[in-house]
């Protein structure tokens, strides 16, 4: 075997480094300056007048998606569907009746977010919003 | 609560694993502030040790009788119509007996029997091989005797309907939707690529009522607790000959038949 | 060692060209399939499994039969098989690629395949297959990857190697085993419902991997300067000829007791199988095909004179692999849902882009085999001083 520190076939390994490394940074470069504004979840009148959600709007908003998980697992399989916040304040653990009966606007509140952060929750291949269903 | 412990340990097991704790640890402790929230069954919810269900085909003589349950079921539970045999998702539906009864059919039946339409439907087996052969407890027996499924754990491995001995289970070759005359939203719909049957109305005993089918049945079906010596259905049962759907294997159906 | 398999003949690149290409065909299949759900397929509510899980059941089998030269070399000091440990290891290892291959594009939700780790369920056979088939998938990689190195550098394999290869021979065992207690273990499923199915897999196994590497080291033979030999190929032969013969026999042992008894939800499947049930046969010609290929390669290998004769061995190989793959890969698995649990009889035939996909997967397994072998068998020429 050949043991010296010559680099073979420089010439093709350098362009071949650059053309990876331009491909591979596509995405920032294609999108420069391109940015979409963040979107600000707008809340129905019916979730405005409520106040304030089964907890406090900081958690919610982080949280939300494990307290949905959470909702599934007690209702599926512990059989539980109520769920008392902290408050004391009693709630059916269910999305399409009960976080979109205030939250009437799944286009404005949920998909907003959701498409700029480019996540796609499979909830709704099952759970129906009820504004759909009619 | 037992879930949340159960996702703090796998929280705590992956940070350990190399993503470090310390963003982990400060959910855990901000959460932790809060008074901890409660989960509780509705007031109404009805509750049994081991629910079950007898059909008295006496009461069931023509498929007019039949089809008031099954669209019942079929409505509120979101069941797609395919016109693809293939690809049929059933609950609740009818059979002849010598396809509910394989094995005790006979050449000389009476008429009645070998003629009419049989309900079938999921038998919430004691002993479920659907449950005992499910790779992630997607299809699990709850407390009250029910056969569960938890669609949103489902792999669409099928294991579940090899094992099954009364071929209730459905598997979702499509997406249903389309399917779906009138969709029922306060029922979830299921996608593509999971298993599903019938769940007993687990749904409406939740909040105090009994199974849609029964409700409708005019007395044709009996609903209640198996393990309360009590309850009308051990009434019926004592009163009855009744008989199981392949009783042999063992797999203990909670659905009789009164023929 | 990895180069040896970048570097080629133009034959070389072309083939492996071809496959890609099959393989292209395939993935667009897999990803209608992943969008549309598994409704492109020809499974249906009675027959749930169908040509996926028949290939998976069937490769599981080449995979296991490794252990028919592994186990004779290590355990038995069987010398000769040194020379080919290496291609059944490499054949093992492309053929579970294809297993686990199988059972993913079966899934119905494949993105949550991960739920079976997440929720770990002893009591699911379906779980133990998986421990079993990534298991022997390691231990096949590294043994076979570890002795090569070893035989190139002229050194003795590292010691820690033994008790993985002596783990290797019954857990070859144990993924057959498994894949038959998937099926055998079901209640109402008639066909099935045998103690033995878990020792038919495993004879039909050892009958058709076996007959598959014959093949493949005459075809290494012809095309490289490295030849496997013709005491290892006459040994494999063997094997071949017993296994076959007892995987024969277990099946008249099933139609003894399922007619016997005469119960008619055992024989009922059989029955479908080989006569038509109820007007209903699509497989009746395929499953009579595939009994008289068995019988007439226990003929051509029980018989030293065939046997002996290469070129006759070569026609009996292909006659028992493609005889036991029809066995398996198309009667096995839909036998046991016709007639369905309520004696409906709903057939089952695999559409076009069922038969893609499942192509698709034969040519990644065979993409890997090539691969592994290319380098097993370069390393051998450069080692004999040959290259």
């Amino acid at each position: 075997m050949p043991n010296n520190k010559k680099m073979y076939d420089k010439g093709k390994v350098v362009a071949g480094l650059c053309i990876f490394v331009v491909l591979i940074t596509f995405p920032f470069w294609f999108n420069l300056g391109k940015a979409a504004p963040v979107p600000e979840p707008k809340l129905s009148d019916k979730a405005k007048a409520a106040k304030e959600c089964v907890m406090p709007k900081a958690y919610m908003k982080a949280e939300h998606m494990q307290i949905l998980n959470e909702w599934r697992d007690t209702v599926v399989r512990d059989a539980k569907r109520i769920y008392t916040n902290p408050s004391g304040k009693k709630f059916n653990m269910s999305l399409s009746n009960t976080c979109l009966d205030c939250h009437t606007e799944k286009a404005e509140f949920c998909d907003a977010c959701h498409n700029y952060a480019s996540v796609t929750p499979y909830c709704w291949d099952c759970h129906i919003d009820p504004k759909e269903a009619k | 609560m037992k879930s949340s412990r159960r996702r703090f340990l796998k929280i705590a097991g992956i940070s350990a694993l190399g993503l470090g704790t310390k963003p982990v640890l400060d959910v855990m402790a901000s959460s932790g502030e809060m008074a901890a929230p409660k989960t509780t069954k509705g007031e109404n919810a009805l509750v049994a040790q081991r629910w079950g269900m007898i059909i008295d085909t006496r009461k069931l003589q023509s498929e007019e009788d039949l089809e008031p349950m099954i669209e019942i079921c079929d409505k509120i539970h979101n069941v797609p119509k395919f016109e693809n045999k293939n690809h049929e998702v059933k609950w609740l539906w009818e059979e002849e007996f010598k396809h509910v009864f394989p094995m005790q059919e006979q050449d000389f039946l009476g008429y009645r029997l070998k003629h009419m339409s049989f309900l079938t439907l999921c038998n919430h087996c004691e002993k479920a091989p659907c449950v005992r052969v499910c790779p992630t407890k997607a299809t699990f027996k709850r407390e009250d005797g029910i056969v569960l499924m938890d669609f949103h754990r489902c792999i669409g491995c099928r294991f579940c309907m090899a094992a099954c001995p009364y071929g209730s289970r459905s598997f979702n070759f499509r997406d249903p939707r389309p399917f779906i005359k009138e969709t029922n939203p306060d029922f979830p719909t299921r996608t593509k690529g999971v298993v599903e049957k019938c769940n007993f109305c687990a749904e409406r005993l939740a909040v105090g009522k009994i199974p849609a089918c029964v409700e409708v049945s005019k007395g044709a079906l009996t609903f209640g607790d198996l393990d309360d010596p009590e309850s009308e259905v051990r009434k019926v049962l004592r009163n009855n000959y009744t008989i199981r759907r392949k009783p042999a294997l063992g797999t203990g159906p909670s659905v009789f038949y009164i023929v | 060692m990895l180069e040896k398999a970048l570097t080629g003949t133009k034959k070389y690149y072309g083939w492996m060209a071809a496959l890609l290409a099959v393989i292209g065909v395939g993935f667009a299949c897999y990803l209608w399939q992943f969008q549309f759900g598994l409704g492109i397929t020809g499974m249906s509510r009675d027959v749930s499994w169908g040509f996926y899980i028949a290939q998976f059941t069937f490769l599981v089998g080449v995979a296991a039969s490794a252990v028919m030269v592994v186990l004779p070399y290590y355990l038995h000091n069987y010398k000769a098989f040194g020379r080919i440990t290496i291609l059944g290891e490499f054949l093992a290892v492309a053929s579970v690629t294809m297993c686990i291959l199988f059972i993913f594009v079966d899934l119905g939700q494949p993105t949550r395949v991960m739920n079976v780790l997440l929720h770990p369920t002893p009591n699911s056979i379906l779980f133990w297959d998986m421990i079993v088939l990534n298991g022997y998938l390691f231990l096949n990689i590294i043994i076979g990857w570890k002795v090569l190195e070893a035989e190139r550098n002229d050194v003795a394999p590292a010691g820690w190697l033994k008790p993985l290869i002596y783990l290797s021979i019954p857990w070859a065992v144990s993924i057959h085993t498994v894949t038959a207690y998937l099926y055998c273990g079901l209640p109402g499923r008639g066909f099935w419902l045998t103690a033995i199915l878990a020792p038919r897999f495993l004879s039909s196994a050892f009958a058709a991997g076996p007959a598959l590497l014959i093949l493949l080291c005459m075809i290494v033979r012809k095309l490289t300067k490295f030849d496997p030999g013709k005491e290892q190929i006459q040994s494999l032969a063997k094997v071949v000829a017993y296994a076959i013969t007892v995987n024969v026999f277990f099946f008249l042992c099933e139609v003894f007791v399922v007619f016997y008894s005469n119960i008619p939800e055992h024989m009922d499947h059989i029955k479908y199988l080989f006569v038509g049930l109820h007007g209903h046969g699509v497989l009746v010609p395929w499953m009579w095909a595939s009994m008289i290929l068995m019988v007439v390669s226990i003929i051509l290998l029980v018989n030293p004179v065939t046997r002996k004769n290469e070129t006759v061995l070569v026609v009996a190989c292909i006659t028992v692999f493609i005889g036991t793959w029809i066995d398996k890969g198309l009667g096995m698995i839909s036998g046991g849902f016709v007639p369905n649990p309520l004696h409906h009889v709903n057939e089952y035939v695999p559409t076009l882009p069922e038969i893609l996909i499942a192509i698709a997967i034969w040519a990644i397994g065979f993409l890997i085999l090539t691969a592994l072998f290319k380098i097993a068998v370069t390393i051998k020429e450069e080692v004999a001083g040959l290259a």
